[in-house]
């Protein structure tokens, strides 16, 4: 295809993707090193006879509309923001540093900040819910395609319900059932005969019950491409496999697994990249109190009366670099794959 | 295959009967149950005396006389006005799909037609796009669009879904268009086509399954994104999911859950129909995704 002719048909979308993702990134970049404009301050005397001179410092109205409509962007203040308390706390990090007299207490301490909280709920919930994922999807569909024919297609047809619902309505359906009212709720404080036993009222419990949401809500998507990936193993290898003697575990090792591995990488790429979004079911789950995301930090300062722009774009900003960081190797198998089948 | 299934054992057979049954138990289960309680009333769904309150309905018996009761879809509906939202989600939709797969199919052929290096960066490009979560992105469109005056309105966002649907839509549609044999078009340009004309003639008529698939996965990620329609639609254009999260902040406090749980079912039911339908394709879209990445 020609230059020219790529050019006609690629600018539509080049266009809409130029405009409203590279471009907000731009912008996003540039909020985060502007805050908003201090108010124009003046001091007026006044002289009353007898009395003397006062002076009072008012804000000037007039003149701080006026600068705020002739740069709405605000004024530069550098990286301030991203080295305050609310966001990598430099100066509160190096003071505990000194101050802890073991790493312990180094990182309880550093639990403590806003940001640094955020970034450990966020972490921990991508780096055990995507193996997790990945391993209930596996023995699903293992199980699955053990089912009989006329079997499989109902089970797929309810294994993809969880996937395909709107996270936040997924996360409401649960969080409904996990209530103390509600019948797992319920359930849960009957095994443990303590029924004053509440989810929403513990950290840890919380924690456990996003996790236990996120991996409900992918395992099917998982499951759907290994089970995919088990139609295409070729069943002479199994068979020689069996003649061989092996058991089925010796099977499921050394033959199906090694034939699903690149479906392995697959789906633990898009879930790295899903699940360090994680945001709506701290919605639903209604869990702010107990577990922040960076995703839920940006839409906290964006809500509300005060829309924080500099804040959340300094957030905005941290986690770019963070998804970009848990990219870089796919990143780079993706261009030497490219470069080895151009030459 | 036939030889494993032979030689499985009587225990083996049941082990795995069981955990089909478990995880179908676990996948389904929480929709069953959010459907059936969404008739009814708050307290026999958020049941504290006994939890076969929810299967019965004592209460909602005790109240209107039968197990069942609309009064939570009586009340999304029409009191709080929740059509407004549905029809708002299916404007989004509609416009989302269209656009998006008009524009996508164009970019996707180019760029599985052009065999020069700046379509392998274009393409990585879109991946970098499609793993942004699209929240970072909101905080650069505020402020903008608050000075151009273009904030809270429907078609703003369209745009929006649109633009951030483009890498996934490019991906899929570009590795579709490469199985579509090249000979087809190239053969038409040999007989006189312009690059488009052989796109409409040839292309056209045998791209449509790959366009459908990609169409339900641009559809669903505008029916269930979040982020971008709490933040960008004013209260009175809200569509349903926004909307739903709008209830949670004003029922709790006034004892309308209810009436969340009917949304809530409301907006799922949709999602229920369009597995059933397009089951097949869905999965063919997942795996495709899969093979190529």
């Amino acid at each position: 295809m020609k230059h020219s002719t790529f050019i006609w048909f690629f600018s539509p979308t080049a266009l809409a993707m130029l405009l409203f993702i590279a471009f907000p990134i731009v912008s996003v970049l540039v909020q985060s090193v502007h805050a908003p404009h201090k108010a124009v301050l003046i001091e007026v005397e006044t002289c009353t006879p007898l009395v003397g001179c006062t002076k009072e410092t008012s804000i000037d109205q007039e003149a701080t509309r006026e600068l705020r409509e002739k740069k709405p962007i605000g004024r530069f203040i550098g990286l301030e923001i991203f080295t305050d308390r609310g966001h990598l706390a430099i100066s509160e990090v190096k003071e505990i540093w000194s101050g802890s007299e073991n790493f312990n207490e180094f990182f309880k301490k550093i639990g403590n900040l806003p940001f640094y909280r955020a970034m450990a709920f966020t972490l921990t919930f991508t780096f055990i819910v995507t193996p997790l994922v990945v391993i209930v999807g596996f023995l699903v569909a293992l199980n699955v395609n053990a089912l009989h024919e006329r079997l499989k297609g109902v089970v797929v047809f309810f294994s993809l319900l969880p996937f395909v619902i709107t996270p936040l309505i997924g996360a409401l359906v649960l969080f409904w059932m996990i209530d103390s009212r509600g019948i797992l709720g319920s359930a849960i404080q009957w095994i443990f005969a303590d029924p004053n036993l509440s989810l929403k009222a513990s950290t840890g419990l919380m924690w456990i019950s996003l996790i236990v949401y996120g991996v409900w809500h992918a395992a099917p998507f998982a499951f759907v491409i290994f089970y995919a990936g088990l139609q295409t193993l070729p069943a002479d290898q199994l068979e020689a496999a069996q003649i061989d003697g092996a058991t089925r575990t010796q099977q499921v090792r050394y033959v199906v697994l090694p034939h699903l591995m690149p479906l392995v990488s697959f789906v633990a790429l898009i879930q790295l990249m899903d699940n360090f979004r994680v945001f709506e079911p701290i919605v639903g789950f209604n869990a702010d109190a107990h577990a922040q995301s960076l995703s839920w930090f940006i839409f906290n300062d964006l809500g509300g009366e005060t829309r924080q722009f500099s804040s959340a774009s300094a957030t905005s900003v941290l986690t770019i670099i963070g998804v970009t960081i848990l990219l870089l190797p796919v990143l780079r198998r993706t261009w030497r794959d490219f470069m080895e089948k151009s030459t | 295959m036939t030889l494993a299934s032979k030689r499985r054992s009587l225990s083996l057979r049941i082990i795995i009967y069981i955990f089909a049954a478990l995880w179908l138990l676990i996948a389904a289960f929480p929709f069953v149950w959010t459907f059936w309680g969404s008739f009814k009333v708050e307290l026999d769904f958020f049941s504290v005396a006994n939890w076969t309150d929810a299967l019965t309905g004592e209460r909602t018996i005790a109240e209107y006389g039968q197990p069942f009761t609309d009064a939570g879809y009586e009340g999304a509906w029409i009191k709080e006005e929740f059509w407004r939202n549905v029809i708002n989600t299916f404007i989004v939709c509609f416009f989302v799909v269209c656009t998006s797969l008009t524009i996508g199919t164009l970019g996707g052929y180019a760029l599985s037609r052009s065999g020069y290096r700046y379509t392998l960066i274009l393409l990585i490009a879109a991946l970098i796009f499609r793993a942004m979560p699209p929240i970072t992105l909101v905080s650069g469109y505020m402020l903008p669009f608050f000075e151009w005056n273009v904030w809270g309105i429907l078609p703003t966002t369209i745009i929006v879904l649109v633009a951030i649907n483009q890498p996934f839509t490019l991906w899929m549609l570009h590795s579709f268009f490469q199985n579509i044999p090249k000979e087809l078009d190239e053969s038409a340009k040999v007989d006189g086509c312009s690059q488009f004309k052989a796109f409409r003639l040839v292309i056209i008529p045998v791209m449509w399954p790959g366009v459908i698939t990609t169409g339900l996965f641009s559809f669903l990620l505008a029916y269930n994104d979040f982020a971008i329609t709490s933040m960008l639609l004013s209260e009175d254009n809200r569509t349903m999911v926004p909307q739903i999260a709008a209830f949670l902040g004003t029922t709790y406090t006034e004892g309308n859950v209810m009436f969340a749980v009917a949304a809530v079912v409301s907006a799922a039911a949709p999602l229920f129909i369009l597995v059933m339908f397009f089951q097949r394709q869905i999965v063919s879209g997942l795996t495709a995704g899969a093979v190529k990445g």
